[in-house]
Formats: structure tokens, sequence, C-alpha cells
């Protein structure tokens, strides 16, 4: 159980720091969201060609030297600018902050491919020579570097790590801060997901040989959960990070908060390396509400992960039928829509985009569906058209290949 | 190349790899370290771009050549006269 009585034990967001292809804050983001504005665009990588993604222009060198952003990868870089933000956001005293009690837990899908690919492209060229193999590589591509640019960049010198969590990572980082933190590792976590995965071509040309790679004439219009035309994932580049502390600590220095995490669950399909699995879906969306001393009708909205592949939009759909079929209060929507698929930032992106409804009551529709798929016809959808109602809690999924399952319950502060 | 052409070809990947520093009075008889802030990894992309641009080898004990501009420029001279300005 994580719902408590004991405050030491209650974990809050209190800071959000963001980069996403449709905004570079909370507040950006959030107006892209209400306004339906899509994040998508043309891209060109190599091998591959011309296609899709959803690419982030924030700038590099707000808080990095060029020669760090040089040194340094994409994947960091995102990190860097997500930790910064949060940190500034939460109004922390980051000069008075004891940087051994800060912990750094980074959700990521994979990393590495990016530097080892730039690598053999450049080696290549020297007819495969690995003498011209950079010796910046090894620490470019550690499964740890994204939090360690972190440390290095903001001297921090409690825990840091990556979660490598495929596409439920987002979830995976603000649990495994949230769990530090009531285990008194931390005092601060700085938690999330980050991606980079723009940047490999070999997701792009691994999801086009799967038959899951979205195509449209229109970008604004390729990422369509839900929809019957629906052909495939965009993917896209981004990051949010949120600072997590214990209720108490939040509430003595007068901190803005933002929500509380008041359930989580992560599970295992134990199926299939690709296809998901509504059983274990659904077990980890129930395990997630009874450790919130939650029903499903008391969730107002539930921030969908369906990707906008044809099965596993309609596996999703069949574990969300299951738990919440019989509540009528509960609304669906689908961040992807506008975004594309942000891998590691996927979760915690996610979440970003319904934080603001406790505030001002909206749940931001999901776009892109002109013909809904029968299969994904679930009552409580939210489509095309923002809806308005009060918010008290909201149930983020986020899954992943491998079968793996992540779900967070936020409530209202 | 002749010296000149090495020294500017050594502020080429001065410029590239340390892309924060001013380079325009870097004084050729005071120490890299003194004047730039530069770290064992920087060495090693200098290293790196001249194995890259010329293929020139640099062994890790000649590393110590290195430290300054007119050092390098003049162990350089006789591994680099053979090589063309392009």
């Amino acid at each position: 159980m994580i719902r408590t009585a004991n405050d030491d034990q209650r974990i809050v967001i209190t800071g959000v720091g963001l980069t996403s292809p449709n905004g570079n804050s909370l507040s950006e983001y959030r107006e892209a969201l209400l306004a339906g504005r899509s994040g998508v665009g043309d891209y060109e990588i190599r091998y591959v060609g011309k296609t899709l993604a959803g690419q982030c222009d924030f700038d590099e060198l707000r808080y990095q030297k060029r020669k760090e952003v040089r040194r340094g990868t994409r994947a960091g870089g995102v990190a860097i600018f997500c930790a910064r933000e949060a940190v500034a956001d939460s109004g922390v005293d980051w000069d008075a902050t004891d940087r051994e009690r800060v912990g750094v837990y980074i959700g990521v899908t994979e990393h590495g491919n990016v530097e080892t690919e730039n690598e053999i492209n450049e080696i290549k060229a020297f007819d495969y020579d690995t003498k011209v193999w950079s010796h910046h590589h090894n620490p470019r591509t550690v499964a740890n570097n994204p939090a360690g640019e972190i440390s290095l960049n903001m001297g921090i010198t409690g825990p840091h790590y990556t979660l490598g969590a495929a596409c439920a990572a987002g979830n995976a980082g603000l649990i495994q801060g949230l769990q530090m933190l009531t285990l008194g590792e931390c005092d601060l976590a700085i938690a999330g997901g980050v991606s980079e995965s723009i940047h490999t071509f070999g997701i792009f040309a691994g999801f086009a040989s799967q038959g899951a790679l979205a195509e449209h004439d229109d970008p604004a219009l390729a990422s369509r959960p839900f929809d019957r035309d629906r052909n495939g994932i965009v993917v896209s580049e981004g990051g949010c990070l949120y600072t997590l502390e214990r209720l108490p600590v939040a509430r003595r220095r007068g901190a803005k908060v933002y929500g509380e995490i008041v359930g989580y669950a992560m599970n295992s399909d134990a199926s299939d390396f690709v296809l998901p699995n509504p059983d274990q879906q659904s077990r980890c969306i129930e395990l997630a509400l009874q450790r919130a001393r939650l029903n499903a009708e008391d969730i107002d909205i539930v921030s969908t992960h369906a990707t906008a592949t044809s099965s596993g939009d309609i596996q999703e759909c069949e574990a969300l039928r299951r738990v919440f079929g019989g509540s009528d209060r509960t609304m669906i929507n689908n961040t992807k829509s506008f975004i594309g698929h942000a891998m590691g930032a996927a979760g915690s992106l996610e979440l970003a985009g319904n934080l603001p409804s406790f505030e001002d009551g909206v749940c931001h529709p999901t776009i892109n569906v002109d013909n809904l798929d029968p299969e994904c016809d679930l009552p409580g959808l939210v489509l095309n058209e923002a809806r308005e109602q009060p918010i008290q809690y909201i149930l983020n999924n986020s899954f992943g290949m491998l079968g793996i399952n992540s779900v967070l319950i936020v409530a209202k502060p | 190349m002749t010296p000149p052409e090495i020294r500017e070809e050594i502020l080429d990947i001065l410029e590239s790899i340390a892309p924060d520093e001013d380079l325009t009075d870097l004084k050729d008889e005071v120490s890299f370290r003194e004047q730039l802030e530069l770290d064992s990894m920087d060495f090693l992309d200098i290293v790196m771009e001249l194995r890259k641009r010329h293929r020139v080898q640099v062994p890790e004990d000649d590393y110590v050549n290195l430290a300054s501009m007119q050092s390098t420029v003049t162990y350089l001279e006789p591994l680099m006269k053979d090589v063309q300005k392009v």
C-alpha cells in the first residue's frame, strides 16, 4: 500500500521541467494540447531517408556550454534542460540544497544506439579502422549517461542512474524516485524520463520492418491512436522530469504542489516480445487502484499509452474496458496523438500533459480520430474536443516491449 | 605543411574541440592548459583529429609534446612535412 496517513511517506510533485515537440515548458505544452497543435513534422535520417518525427527545439545552450553539448549526448542535453527547469520551477533554494541528498532517476527506452551508429558511420569513411573510433564512445553510451550528465552539470553527489524500462520508462523513473524518497535515500528526487531515439535510424527501420511506422502526407495527422486508419508509431524525442519531495518538506517551504502520487504499479506480461497482453495490463491498473485505495469510478482521467499500432491500441482498450467499463465519470485521452511516441519520455510527458487539469478542470482530447475503430470504442473516450469536468484523480498508463507495464495514479493536491 | 600551416590546422582543431574559447590571443609558448579549459579527453581529441584528418599517428609517449602550440608545431613539423594543405 502506498496510500498512507503517514505524511512522511506521502510523495508530491513540486516542479516540472520538460521539452516536447510542441512546447518547452509546461505552460507552452498545455496550451498546445488545448489548442490541438501537433508537434509532428517531416524528418530525415541516414539510411531510412524521409520519414516523420517529433523534434524538440529547446535551447541547448541555456544550461550547457557548447563544449559540454559536443562532449555529451542528446539524451544528456535533454535531461539537463529538463532537470534544471524542474528545479527552477520547484522554487527549491538550490544553492542551499545538500546535493548529496538529491537523487536522479531517469527512465530510458534505450541508450547508446545513437552514438554507436554515429561511430560506425564515422569509421566507415576509414575502411572500418577502429583506431578512429572515438574515446568519447564509452562515456556517451554507458547506460547511466543521461542521469550522469545531470549530476555533472548540477553538482549532484547523491545517487544517479537510469532505468531501462522500454516505453514504460517515464513512469518507472517516477516510481523509483518515489520509492527512494520513502526509503529515506534522498530528500529531493529528480525523476521522469528522456528520449533521444529520433537520432537512431535503427528505431525507425525496426518499426518499419515491423509494419509499425506511421506514414501520412500531413505530419500533423500521422499519429492517430484509436482511429481506424492509424498505421503506426511516430517516433519523437523529448523529456520530462519532476522534482519529488515528501509532503511535509514541501509544505514547510510553501512549495506549489502539482499533485500527490497516491498509487503505482509495475508488472510483466510474460507472454510476448512485442504484443501487449490485456490480462496483465488490466492487472497492473487494478494493482495501482488497490494501492491507492480507489475504485475505477474514482478516476477522472485515464491517460492512455496507445501508440497507434493496429493491435496495441485494441489490447489497451480491452484492458481499460475490463477495469473502467462500468465507470461513467472516467474520461480517457491520449497525448501521443499530438506529440507522437516520445519513448522513454512518453509516460512522464503524457502525465505532464494532463497535470494542469487539476487546476483548469479540462481533459485534453485525443486528436486525429476521424473514424473511431469499433474495437477501440470505449464510452469515456474524449475525442477531438476537450471536455470540462472537475478532476480529482489522473491515472497514467505506460507500457513497453518485452511486456513491461507501469501505472501511476496522481491526486489533486 | 609548413609550420604556419600546421599552426593554422591546430587552431582549427582547437576551435572544434573547445568551441567556447577565444583563441585570438593564444600565446604559442605558454601551455594550452594554462590558457584554455582542456582536459585529458580534449588532448585525445587533438590526437584523434590529427589521425582522422592527416593519418598522423602520435604515440602515447609523445603526448607531452602537445603541451603548447610551439611544442606541438615543432613536434609535428617532421611528421607533417609531406602533408598537403587542403
